[in-house]
């Protein structure tokens, strides 16, 4: 299990890191009140008293970044701990026993990945209700599931007759003793990459859905939200597009590379 | 294979689930689309390059003034169909207003004038309607307008042989007989309304080529179009009335907000209308005039009087004194917009007090008063449900939600679907509050008075005051005008001191017209009459 160090692992964990800390802090301080609003400092241009300018209310966009990327991680960190855990318990059923639930459990899955994932989750938060932060997440959460079977399930399925899950079973260890204990810390390198790729997804879902207006709602700032609110003075504010976006990006950016550099690392490990 | 069959029977089962659930999504899109059309003019329109003209600085006349056309920005494209007894878009209706003409048409006052008919006598039962054609009116093609015509195009419209009929409301015509050039519609009952339905178009009843080449009797006749591009028109030199003031107008359809902007900015426009006061600061103001005209509806915080703590009056009151209306305005809407104090708004002149407005001053220390005397000292978390495809809407909600934290009070916004919206808010009445515009339907005190009526059916706000329904039923009986006014007025002030609702404004509606051009007129519908437009000597 020992994971060598290398660039992409390295620049990855440090602009998450610096990323994650920003939005840490975000969440106690910010420079100005997110919400409070100003008449006269409508579409100020970044400077040294507001950093990334004002938006159409004179709101501080540094602020609501620092605040909005909170919810964004918060909101894909949920999502993405839901898709892994259901997920991997459904792929660990599936690819240890195999055989009629695993045949049942499969084609469920199959049935859900069937549709784009952004049309699965409207459908489960029309059914849900809209405007709800919980919702959301257990919407996105729903819609991470299949990947996360589906990869681990053939982890599984790949381990399940190699000698010391035989030898555990002979010795008379449950099921439920031999996948967790024996077998799901020797899947950790395909668990690890397939839960930052989730992070991106969740992240960009989160996006999506806010952008669409069904996620999260205003006062409230996400960085989706942020960015369909951008949308419409993208030529008298610029700078809100621009910084929004660039936080998706960055965030999106690092969490891949740590996913690469894992997957690097990782390929060195024997499964 | 027992197996590979019930698992094919299972993925069906789910997927068939899956459907269903999608299959309510894009319907209740669709419906939000359509309101947004009729009912929300968002600006959101049609990008495209056009080769700008020689950009023109204040004074001098561009390529477009020098031949006298003017090119109009316009944010969806037309309906399918151009016949205008078939058009459904408030859209649409707006660009070929200046293509059709009724009996009788409206004027910028709201009221009703002789068009096609030269003049018009009701017979003291109000059953028999007399129209004098008027002389000489032609139509596009060239032919003169006959009374078959006429009578033909009413009935096409009062025809309910193959179910509705396209105006239900004409369906309560038993007769129409002519003599000479007038015309005699006999009615089965009364309508106060009647009149106004004959606004409907005139057409020649020989022709079947409306839906592509239209042919009325306005002062602009319809010359070509390009789906989801542009709509061109011409003016037509045997109007009867007076003649347009430009020869040629070019509607140019652009379907996001900013190919508007960058076509007024490029030159490629001049006039542009429902534009946002965010998208108006980006033009600069040597090139552009900015006319404000209203939308006419009144734009509340709406509250649920049966939802608690809504139920009590000082709380509603509360809210009042807390809301800033001039700061909603200033903030979300750069000034634009007439603050407001009742259930009334200012293009229904006479009805409307203008006192009332300033009934609420904005009182921070008064309006704590009141909540901890409701019982709620610290305050109360509430939410505004918006229809989120209006983000005029959605903007003012979060500059009320922040000036309601002032005393305590955390709001919540809920972006709905429009199509939700009415189901949920509007006839389910499930909502504790919510922002949105409410217009009347006809120009009468009662259209927006008698909603508030407790026992009214389109009462959302679920508002109960005794008082108030006495009144409406005095004002109902009255018969002398002065005095009917003065009780609406009544009414309009019981809603203001009960707080009704958290009245903010009526708002504007901004037209953006390229200096030079002038003649700009409003009217208290949702068109846009280009034939009063012409460029200064």
């Amino acid at each position: 299990m020992k994971k060598k160090m290398n660039g992409y692992l390295m620049a990855g964990l440090i602009i998450t890191g610096v990323l994650l800390l920003m939005t840490l802090i975000g969440a106690f301080y910010t420079p100005y009140d997110p919400t409070v609003m100003s008449a006269r400092e409508k579409f100020n241009a970044p400077s040294f008293a507001h950093l990334f300018g004002t938006d159409n209310f004179g709101r501080d966009i540094f602020s609501r970044v620092l605040k909005g990327s909170g919810t964004t991680v918060f909101i894909a960190l949920s999502t993405v701990v839901i898709g892994a855990v259901i997920g991997t318990a459904v792929g660990a059923v599936t690819g240890y026993f195999g055989g009629f639930i695993d045949e049942v459990l499969m084609r469920m899955n199959d049935a859900l990945t069937a549709f784009p994932s952004i049309l699965l989750a409207l459908v489960v938060i029309s059914i849900l209700g809209p405007g709800s932060r919980f919702n959301l997440i257990l919407a996105l959460g729903i819609v991470f599931i299949p990947g996360f079977a589906r990869v681990t399930r053939t982890a599984f399925a790949s381990l399940r007759d190699r000698n010391y899950v035989e030898s555990a079973r002979l010795m008379g260890a449950s099921s439920a003793r031999i996948m967790l204990i024996h077998m799901l810390p020797n899947i950790f390198s395909v668990l690890f990459p397939a839960l930052t790729i989730g992070f991106n997804n969740a992240v960009l879902a989160e996006a999506s859905m806010s952008f669409l207006g069904i996620g999260v709602t205003p006062p409230d700032a996400s960085l989706g939200y942020m960015l369909s609110e951008a949308q419409g003075m993208i030529v008298a504010a610029p700078w809100y597009a621009i910084s929004t976006g660039l936080m998706i990006i960055l965030l999106v950016f690092g969490a891949g590379l740590i996913g690469e550099g894992l997957q690097r690392s990782g390929n060195s490990t024997e499964l | 294979m027992k197996k590979r069959i019930l698992a094919g029977l299972l993925a069906l089962g789910m997927t068939v689930l899956a459907l269903n659930g999608c299959a309510k999504k894009p319907a209740a899109e669709t419906t939000a689309a359509s309101a947004e059309t009729s009912a929300a003019p968002a600006a959101n329109a049609a990008s495209e390059s056009v080769a700008p003209t020689a950009a023109s600085s204040a004074g001098q006349k561009t390529g477009r003034a020098a031949s006298n056309e003017i090119a109009v920005g316009i944010a969806q494209d037309l309906d399918e169909s151009l016949d205008p007894h078939l058009t459904v878009a408030a859209g649409t209706r707006e660009v070929m207003f200046n293509v059709f003409e009724g009996l009788v048409k409206p004027d910028p006052d709201g009221n009703l004038i002789p068009a096609v008919a030269a003049d018009v006598a009701v017979s003291d039962d109000g059953l028999v309607y007399t129209f004098t054609l008027r002389e000489g009116v032609k139509f596009h093609n060239g032919d003169p307008v006959t009374m078959e015509d006429v009578i033909w195009s009413i009935r096409r419209n009062a025809d309910d042989s193959e179910g509705e009929a396209l105006v239900p409301a004409l369906t309560s015509i038993s007769d129409i007989t002519s003599e000479d050039n007038k015309l005699l519609i006999t009615l089965s009952e009364p309508n106060n309304e009647f009149l106004s339905y004959l606004t409907l178009a005139i057409l020649p009843a020989d022709y079947d080529k409306q839906d592509t080449a239209p042919v009325g009797t306005g002062p602009f006749r319809f010359v070509s179009r390009k789906a989801q591009d542009s709509i061109v028109l011409e003016r037509f030199d045997d109007y009867w009335g007076e003649p347009a003031g430009v020869d040629r107008v070019t509607y140019k359809i652009s379907e996001n907000a900013e190919g508007l902007i960058l076509g007024l900015q490029s030159g490629a426009l001049d006039v542009v209308s429902h534009m946002t006061s965010t998208q108006i600061v980006q033009l600069k103001e040597s090139e552009f005039n900015v006319e404000e005209g209203t939308m006419n509806l009144v734009q509340a915080l709406y509250l649920n009087n049966a939802e608690k703590p809504f139920d009590d009056v000082r709380v509603r009151q509360a809210l009042c004194y807390a809301v800033d209306k001039q700061g909603v305005i200033d903030m979300a809407f750069d000034g634009y917009g007439v603050p407001l104090g009742s259930s009334m708004y200012p293009a229904f002149g006479k009805y409307f007090d203008e006192s009332l407005t300033d009934y609420y001053t904005v009182d921070i220390s008064k309006a704590k008063a009141l909540l901890a005397e409701a019982g709620y000292p610290n305050g109360f978390e509430m939410t505004i449900t918006v229809p989120s495809n209006y983000q005029p809407h959605m903007d003012t909600a979060q500059v009320i939600a922040e000036q309601l934290k002032s005393i305590g009070v955390k709001a919540t916004i809920q972006p709905v679907e429009w199509a939700s919206w009415l189901s949920d808010v509007y006839s389910g009445r499930k909502y504790q509050s919510t922002l949105v515009g409410v217009d009347a339907s006809e120009m009468t005190a009662s259209a927006m008075l008698k909603r508030f009526v407790s026992t009214a059916g389109n009462n959302f706000v679920n508002y109960s005051s005794a008082d108030y329904d006495a009144l409406y039923e005095k004002a109902l009986a009255c018969a002398d005008d002065a005095e009917q006014t003065l009780i609406f007025r009544e009414m309009e002030k019981n809603l203001t001191e009960n707080a009704a609702n958290v009245y903010i404004q009526d708002m504007a509606d901004l037209v953006v017209v390229r200096k030079g051009l002038e003649g700009l007129t409003f009217y208290p519908l949702y068109v846009l009459d280009v034939s009063r437009l012409h460029w200064a000597e």
